[in-house]
């Protein structure tokens, strides 16, 4: 009897997800979130950076990633405009574009930030690894207007930007490829400026040697780093809120390993007595 | 001269951009412009190549719907989807406020989001069916797992605090100092660096003109 779990209809552990999934977002459990370290080192490092200074961040994810990369970007530039920070914007994936302009916008103005003088759009730019290299070059070299068409000379916000060595700090919220590692690579690598950012929780275990390295400030991993951020900046927002859904699920799906081996070590046990008997 | 001159243009473009990676300064006092030329010829390149694939995913698809192959119906509504949203975006603007925006903000966006959200359904059912202790790597990987899993969520962290006999192990020093930052790192260091020398010997010998396989042929 107790072996016909192991045939358990899909149909079944589908509905378990989906409850376990939809279930805490009507009824938050409100469990405090504790900080991790890589975390608290991107926080820590844009605290300390004077009003005035600036910051690229690269949107690079698309609609499918934006669940887990948007927050951590929403929590960064909302601690960068409240510390009087200026904020470059752009992204190297071309379904980034649109999320990036948008949340740029958004967060801008909740902040009540100007465009062109406190944070800027630059758009998607083509090239990959081959467009972060063409900006440590020069920024007008490939980016000579912004997201919107209007040249760059025209805007406050970058006079005395030139190349990617200008910035204080870089950072790129990254659904995988290109995205975090291509900027290590050029921006900290080549140009020596300070990158950090986030990823998905699927690559964040990919980055934990560049943290060992040094060659990564800090690491927000999936929405659990996204909610780490938005405790830290006091404004939970909706990685909070769906890290209750997520722990939820996490909790479902180890007690369905859990039981399956339970349920195969007692069936391989009862086969082998009976194999003997 | 048909596959020498090909082979000459990727000898000095690959040796134009080593040198300007790791001798930047060197690159800048004897051939500046050199660099800068080919990352712009690639930046070129790399945008016409959305024609080509945009070209080919067309050609790919009518052929498809010409010969009424099974499923042509998918291949109709894929260029139906591509010419609209072309068509939206070459005459109505990408910004925000245009028929594009709202086409990627109310279909691409919640699609793109499904299929990637749908990946729960299908993990949690897989893992229920294949994620079992039959051999030690197997029983060792899983004991991570479920450790990971269940630590890296506030409701893990909450209740391992609360367990008699786990409370003397913290939780962040078992994932982050051990098995993120000791096995995990060790592990993707090695698969770093075993990709990375070999990506090195491939560009070698792509270089050198030992490996043509990119010109096509034999």
């Amino acid at each position: 009897m107790f072996w016909r779990l192991l045939n358990l209809d899909r149909k079944v552990i589908f509905l378990l997800v989906l409850a376990a999934a939809g279930i805490p977002l009507f009824f938050p459990l409100n469990i405090g979130i504790k900080p991790s370290q890589p975390v608290k080192n991107i926080y820590n490092f844009i605290e300390k950076l004077s009003p005035g200074k600036n910051i690229l961040i690269s949107f690079d994810y698309g609609p499918s990633t934006r669940i887990e990369c948007a927050p951590m970007a929403a929590a960064v530039m909302r601690q960068a405009f409240r510390r009087g920070l200026r904020v470059v914007g752009l992204t190297i994936w071309p379904e980034g574009a649109a999320l990036a302009s948008d949340l740029l916008k958004r967060v801008g103005k909740e902040c009540g930030k100007e465009y062109g003088r406190d944070y800027l759009d630059l758009g998607y730019k083509p090239g990959n690894e081959m467009a972060i290299l063409a900006l440590s070059k020069g920024i007008q070299t490939i980016c000579p207007r912004d997201a919107a068409g209007t040249p760059i000379e025209e805007f406050p916000i970058l006079s005395g930007i030139r190349t990617l060595r200008d910035f204080d700090l870089i950072l790129s919220f990254s659904g995988g490829f290109p995205g975090l590692t291509d900027w290590i690579t050029i921006a900290q690598a080549q140009c020596h400026r300070p990158v950090a950012g986030g990823c998905t929780a699927v690559i964040a275990s990919q980055l934990y040697p560049y943290i060992n390295s040094g060659q990564l400030l800090g690491l927000m991993g999936g929405l659990k780093g996204a909610a780490e951020y938005e405790t830290l900046i006091g404004q939970p927002e909706e990685a909070c809120l769906a890290m209750d859904a997520q722990g939820v699920t996490h909790f479902l799906i180890a007690g369905l390993i859990l039981l399956s081996n339970l349920v195969f070590f007692a069936t391989r046990k009862k086969k082998k007595r009976s194999g003997g008997a | 001269m048909k596959r020498q001159l090909p082979i000459f243009i990727t000898f000095i473009a690959g040796i134009t951009m080593i040198i300007q990676f790791f001798l930047p300064r060197l690159e800048h006092a004897t051939v500046p412009p050199l660099g800068d030329l080919f990352l712009n010829w690639f930046l070129i390149i790399f945008a016409f190549a959305y024609i080509l694939g945009g070209a080919s995913l067309v050609v790919v698809n009518f052929s498809k719907i010409a010969k009424s192959a099974p499923g042509w119906g998918y291949n109709a509504v894929l260029l139906v989807g591509l010419f609209g949203t072309l068509a939206a975006g070459l005459f109505g603007g990408i910004n925000e406020g245009s028929l594009f925006r709202y086409i990627f903000n109310y279909v691409f966006t919640p699609l793109s989001a499904t299929m990637f959200a749908l990946l729960a359904f299908f993990i949690a059912s897989a893992a229920f069916r294949a994620f079992k202790a039959k051999t030690m790597e197997a029983t060792l990987l899983l004991i991570a797992a479920l450790i990971v899993m269940i630590g890296q969520v506030p409701l893990g962290q909450a209740l391992w605090s609360h367990l008699p006999f786990l409370k003397g192990i913290s939780l962040n020093i078992l994932i982050d100092d051990w098995i993120m930052n000791g096995f995990n790192a060790a592990g993707q260091r090695a698969i770093i660096l075993g990709a990375s020398l070999g990506l090195i010997s491939m560009s070698l010998k792509i270089l050198l003109g030992i490996e043509r396989s990119y010109l096509g042929g034999d």
